[in-house]
């Protein structure tokens, strides 16, 4: 589903991606693990068209993802949340998840303008299915709420209802469990294998929570100053050398 | 209110978004009932306005009508948009020579010059907001006060059609008979009117896909990018819409005074076009209104405090609002009447 192959990105004079490749099989669930700064959110704003890859290629569903405009991923099917929120704090919570569903909808300045019948069939529908949503991830009483000024890990839920609503089929979470404590990342992830399954998700998670990674994903891949140095199933990542060593070499 | 304790656990979630999604669509009708009132009470007195005042304060209340237009269209671009816009003027005074041209050379109907005037400046504002729309901040301020400081000596310049430095006198819309209103209160229903219809337009686009789309790049423009908004197609068509709404203000301005000439439309118009709408209360349903009211009196009432310098007095005075009210004033009414609720609630 997706192919990512010898991805280089540069800041400056940093290198923020080496030459990374993996690939993504449908239905998958992989763990994107590495230090800070290892560049696993700048791999996520490649995969969204946030920051322009200097080598290298990415195919998504056998197309080349790196041509397509950057308000055009979502069309196509992948949605994200964001590692320090990057929600739409002046309006409701409802409103933030509607906007998740903006690639869906077809009303336009003047049809809404002139209320023509079926942009209020339009809205009925995706305020329904919005609702839905809240109540599934326990966000119906703060629906009418605007985003500034609710917890952290509510603003992450609403994160990831509004990115829900738009019907991906690749979700890229970062950092999900961030300020959780385990008893949350424990129901999180029950929530997250539940909704993959009924929504026929393939999701790439990016995590430092190493219980909730080893728990979810079927494989792994751990980035380390913008190299992959590991890539399988999590037993046999988490007893690599390599990986032992890049997570050693930060903690000291 | 009145509903159980109710606990977000996995467990009970079903539970608790029943109870919840019982009240809260109760608790917005209520806020829904009330506004519709609040308008409902507007309308009336706004119709019964113009029967009761002396024909010089009908005028100053269709000038606000006209103002609130502007307004209107200028909250759409800067208020839910985000964006900023010095030119303003520039897009009014489009609309009042798109209406003041073909009045005084083909003597057309009135009526048909208001979609003459809302089109031209619409098209005028997508053909400047595509490039315009790329920029922004300070240079997206400094284009737009560019158009409004072009457009005077624009207008002197091709002095055969606009008439130049000595303008364009135009007729007024005559009262038809069957209505017996003299022609002050025709102006101000005519005036009513058009507001009514640009403000239901407004609120249409607002709560629509389009409105939240508007909203997201106003707060977040990287991740409306993400959730697939197109940001300069979104941003152009609000400079557009807002050209428009500006252009249609120009439109009745010409029909109300009778007279354009292009002293005035100088770029103060614009600035103070800006500081209405903030002061007003930005992206707020009522802010244009509000900034109307304060646009159209305040300078009158500085002209009285002070003789010599007016200006400062209406400068000292929007500062003191925006220390006092942040939002605008229609953030200050908002709590106002959200405590008078609380103590009516009480009592
Ligand atoms: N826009 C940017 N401009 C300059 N440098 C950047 C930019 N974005 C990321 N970097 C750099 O690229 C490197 C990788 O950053 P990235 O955010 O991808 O790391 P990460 O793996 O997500 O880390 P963390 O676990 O802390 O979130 C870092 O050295 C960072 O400073
Ligand atoms: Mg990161």
């Amino acid at each position: 589903m997706l192919e990512v192959h010898d991805l280089t990105v540069r800041f400056g004079g940093i290198t923020a991606l080496d030459g990374v490749g993996f690939s993504v099989a449908p239905g998958e669930m992989v763990g994107l693990i590495g230090p800070n700064g290892a560049g696993k959110t700048t791999l996520f704003n490649c995969l969204t068209r946030r920051y322009t890859a200097d080598e290298g290629s990415v195919r998504y569903e056998g197309a080349d993802l790196l041509a397509v405009a950057p308000h055009a991923i979502a069309a196509l099917g992948i949605a994200r949340t964001f590692q320090n929120l990057g929600l739409f704090p002046r309006i409701s919570v409802r409103d933030n998840v509607l906007v998740g569903a903006h690639h869906r909808g077809r009303s336009g300045f003047l049809t809404a303008a002139l209320r023509l019948p079926g942009v209020g069939r339009e809205e009925r529908t995706l305020r329904a299915e919005a609702d839905a949503m809240l109540a599934r991830l326990s966000l119906t009483e703060v629906a009418g709420h605007p985003a500034a000024g609710l917890p952290f890990g509510t603003l992450k839920r609403v994160e990831l209802a509004r990115a829900l609503i738009g019907r991906p089929r690749l979700l890229l979470l970062d950092e999900p469990v961030n300020g959780l404590n385990s008893a949350e990342v424990a129901e999180f992830a029950g929530t997250l294998r539940a909704l993959r399954d009924e929504l026929d998700l393939t999701v790439v998670v990016v995590e430092h929570h190493m219980g909730f990674v080893m728990s979810t994903c079927e494989r792994i891949v751990c980035l380390d100053f913008g190299k992959k140095i590991a890539e399988g199933p999590p037993a046999e990542v988490q007893r690599d050398p390599g990986v032992i060593e890049a997570y050693l070499g930060t903690a000291v | 209110m009145n509903e159980s304790p109710v606990s977000t656990g996995e467990s009970t979630a079903t539970v608790s978004s029943g109870s919840a999604a019982g009240a809260v669509p109760r608790a917005r009708a209520g806020v829904a009932r009330w506004r519709w009132a609040v308008a409902g009470l507007l309308l009336l007195a706004a119709v019964y306005a113009p029967f009761q005042l002396v024909p010089f304060h009908v005028f100053q209340l269709t000038m606000v009508l006209v103002y609130a237009l502007a307004l209107l269209g200028l909250n759409l671009l800067v208020g839910h948009a985000g964006q900023i816009s010095l030119g303003h003027g520039a897009f009014f005074a489009v609309g009042a020579y798109a209406t003041a041209i073909p009045l005084a050379r083909w003597d057309v109907p009135h009526l048909v010059t208001l979609p003459i005037a809302a089109g031209v400046a619409f098209l005028l504002g997508l053909a400047l907001g595509l490039p315009a729309m790329r920029l922004r901040g300070l240079y997206l301020a400094l284009v737009t006060l560019a158009i409004a400081i072009f457009l005077v000596p624009l207008l002197k310049r091709f002095e055969e059609v606009t008439g130049g430095s000595m303008g364009l006198t135009l007729p007024k819309p005559a009262p038809p008979a069957w209505t017996g209103l003299a022609e002050d209160q025709w102006l101000y229903f005519l005036a009513l009117a058009v507001a009514l219809v640009a403000f239901g337009l407004a609120a249409g686009l607002l709560r629509s896909r389009v409105g939240r789309a508007l909203h997201a790049i106003r707060d977040n423009e990287a991740a409306a990018e993400v959730m697939g908004v197109r940001l300069s197609y979104y941003k152009t068509l609000a400079f557009a819409w807002s050209a428009l709404f500006a252009g249609a203000a120009g439109c009745v301005y010409t029909w109300v005074i009778g007279f354009v000439s292009p002293d005035s439309f100088v770029v103060t118009l614009s600035i103070t076009l800006l500081a209405g709408i903030v002061v007003g209360g930005l992206g707020s349903q009522a802010g244009p209104l509000f900034g109307a009211l304060f646009v159209m009196f305040v300078p009158s009432i500085s002209q009285d405090v002070n003789k010599a310098a007016p200006g400062v007095i209406f400068g000292l005075l929007i500062i003191a609002v925006m220390y006092v009210a942040p939002t605008g004033l229609a953030g200050l009414a908002g709590r106002a009447a959200d405590s008078l609720k609380k103590t009516l609630r009480k009592g």
